[in-house]
């Protein structure tokens, strides 16, 4: 029992970056705009906000300055494809070389002015991002530690998740946003601001995305910073969208489940299950590729892909 | 009167529209400004970490090319960015998004690998034949299997060959660590380095590879341009429908391509692994794959501008490795410039094919046209 709790605890804590992500990019998709730059927005999230909260020793700072640098690098992609039509595919893909190259230079030119040699959160943001205690409801047996004794940003993702999933369907913004992916030129008809819609939300999207990035340089090395620290989880990311069927409020499930994928390997013996270790670093990337198989073999689950997906508005050719 | 004005209100500040198509002289010029505005951004990110951008420029060059030791290691760089660049570059002329080239790279290496460890005791020749093969095959397969998928369920290329590519990086992790570890190693786990019979031989001074990858160069050429398949790829690329029409059997197109775009990047694989590592590692593509995305790219698709891509490429990456020792900039430095060059030649390609009329010269537009 106690080591399925502690299972489960490690399992939203794996699953929360992917959480950020999956969000960031459903808010991107639903413009009609497939941003494969989701691990280079979190990495130079990652690498913007560690630095941040490592000279200001200020936790809301580095999320921020995360979400900032998230933003900043969707505004490029935005920009690109928004507005000068560049092939979407490349643009991210590109935007994802430059991400995870920035980042990796960033972090070894600010680590090599470093004295000790390595780059670690000073004590009061270490502090910060440690799992949360309220008294009365964080000691109580199981939900306690299943519910309430989870770092910040946990929290804040779920909230973010609960937030956009409002947005999508209850505002009328969030509605204007899903016209524009389905059939840009109609909504364009209907006087709906189409490239302003994008840039808002593309941008938003990224900021999300970025804030995930800190995770992964903050939390998952416990605070260290190492090249490389995003490794893989945006674009596990872009396929949990299609998992989630573009719903972030799928999103928190799907994410807590590969992030339960991810730990697998700690919680289960050698002697039951003789796996090598590879095969279950392996597992999340099979288990998406079979997804999305099977998801594209039904294709009743793809009900919510936004009809614009990945085609450029141009008003002149509607 | 009062009608003009009112257009004038509801008229946006810029708008956009197609331009007829510009000369071939015009459109070289207008990439090679972008080319030399994204240094020049280059160079501002190179002065924002304190050093001197024409400093830092001038190394890369230098460390490339300073001595004919220097020149063999740009060209060792290069072989497999150049040859799984033509790869990719047949899938995505049929607009298959195919990212796997890393996943590619990485299972043809491996499957030259079971030769070079198991039957180096053969012939050099036909081993060699041998290993060729297998990672021709190998990496194939590896780009197959998306291309099943794809036209059996219209399944997402581009995600499915991103996680192939991780699939295929911890099936080495496993050799490396279980069947496959040197079992002189006492225990650190890595595949034992191959015998001098199962490695490529050497041709002045750098391994073989090169000369294939310019025969490739010259092949993938002609192939696109001069040959029924070649045209058969850009027509499903252009639009599917016309080739169906057409009576071509895009399935059939899809699968032949995708089998060739990951045969050669797994070609790709086993030079790198049997030519220039003499061993299989997990960064045997190391990002190559990716790279060569943006080498495609940035050429156009057309192979001999790839040549010169790549090339350029390689030389940036040689001569990181030089800053890297000599200023201490690691040598993510070329991803970095070559992610900027790519948002400049991407924003360029607008302006090849659109302009913006602002608000101001609409009217005189208007007269001229």
């Amino acid at each position: 029992m106690e080591i399925l709790i502690k299972f489960l605890v490690a399992a939203v804590g794996a699953g929360t970056p992917l959480l950020f992500g999956t969000v960031g990019e459903i808010l991107t998709e639903k413009t009609g705009h497939l941003n494969l730059g989701v691990e280079g927005m979190m990495s130079i999230g990652a690498c913007v906000g560690f630095m941040v909260g490592y000279y200001t020793d200020n936790f809301a700072l580095a999320i921020l300055a995360s979400a900032a640098a998230g933003a900043f690098s969707a505004l490029i992609y935005a920009v690109l494809t928004v507005t000068f039509m560049a092939n979407q595919n490349v643009t991210g893909l590109t935007l994802t070389i430059f991400g995870i190259g920035f980042a990796n230079f960033i972090g070894i030119f600010i680590l090599n002015k470093t004295p000790e040699g390595t780059l670690k959160l000073p004590e009061n943001i270490t502090a910060a991002m440690r799992g949360i205690s309220i008294s009365g409801l964080s000691e109580l047996p199981v939900v306690g530690e299943l519910l309430f004794s989870y770092s910040p940003f946990v929290y804040i993702g779920i909230i973010i998740a609960c937030i956009s999933a409002w947005y999508l369907n209850h505002t009328k913004a969030g509605l204007n946003l899903k016209a524009v992916g389905e059939n840009p030129g109609a909504a364009d008809a209907a006087g709906i601001k189409v490239t302003s819609v994008k840039y808002r939300n593309i941008i938003l999207g990224g900021a999300i995305c970025g804030i995930g990035g800190v995770y992964c340089s903050m939390i998952i090395n416990g605070g260290v910073w190492i090249s490389n620290n995003v490794g893989g989880l945006g674009w596990i990311a872009v396929a949990l969208v299609i998992f989630a069927n573009w719903q972030p409020a799928y999103a928190i499930l799907g994410s807590f489940v590969f992030g339960a994928l991810r730990v697998l390997k700690y919680y289960i013996p050698q002697s039951v299950l003789p796996f090598p270790i590879a095969f279950y670093d392996m597992l999340p990337f099979l288990i998406t590729a079979l997804v999305l198989v099977i998801s594209s073999m039904r294709k009743s689950g793809r009900i919510n892909l936004p009809a614009a997906l990945g085609l450029n508005y141009f008003r002149e050719e509607r | 009167m009062s009608k003009t004005t009112d257009n004038r209100q509801t008229e946006p500040f810029a708008r956009i529209v197609k331009r007829a198509e510009l000369p071939a002289g015009k459109i070289i010029l207008l990439r090679l400004w972008a080319v030399l505005l994204s240094l020049i951004a280059g160079g501002v990110f190179i002065a924002c970490v304190g050093q001197n951008p024409f400093i830092i420029y001038g190394t890369i060059i230098s460390g490339a090319f300073r001595s004919v030791m220097a020149f063999q290691g740009t060209v060792k760089v290069m072989i497999p960015l150049l040859i799984s660049s033509l790869g990719v570059t047949l899938a995505f002329k049929m607009k298959f998004w195919n990212i796997g080239a890393e996943g590619q790279i990485i299972f043809g290496a491996t499957c030259a690998t079971f030769f070079a460890l198991f039957f180096s005791g053969i012939n050099h020749v036909l081993l060699v034949i041998i290993m060729f093969l297998a990672g021709f095959i190998g990496g194939g397969l590896w780009g197959l299997l998306p291309a099943i998928f794809k036209v059996k369920y219209d399944t997402n290329e581009t995600l499915f060959t991103l996680m192939l590519n991780y699939i295929a990086l911890h099936i080495v992790s496993y050799l490396r660590d279980g069947p496959w570890m040197d079992p002189s190693s006492q225990g650190f786990p890595k595949i034992a380095r191959f015998d001098k019979n199962a490695s490529l031989d050497k041709l002045f001074g750098i391994q073989f590879g090169w000369l294939i990858a310019l025969v490739l160069v010259v092949l993938i050429f002609v192939y696109i341009k001069y040959t029924k398949q070649g045209y058969e790829i850009s027509v499903v690329g252009e639009s599917q429908d016309t080739a169906r029409y057409a009576g071509m059997n895009v399935k059939m197109i899809v699968l032949r391509t995708m089998f060739l775009s990951g045969g050669i990047c797994g070609m790709a694989g086993m030079i790198q692994a049997t030519g220039s590592d003499i061993t299989l590692t997990t960064s045997v593509a190391g990002g190559v794959g990716f790279t060569a995305i943006i080498v495609a790219w940035l050429a156009q698709l057309n192979p001999f501008a790839i040549l010169l891509v790549s090339f350029l490429f390689s030389v940036l990456e040689k001569g990181s490795s030089v800053v890297q020792s000599n200023f201490g900039l690691s040598t993510d430095c070329a991803d970095v410039l070559q992610g900027i060059i790519l948002f400049f030649i991407l924003g360029c390609e607008f302006f090849i094919r659109y302009r913006f009329l602002f608000r101001k010269g609409t009217h005189k537009a208007e007269k001229e046209g």
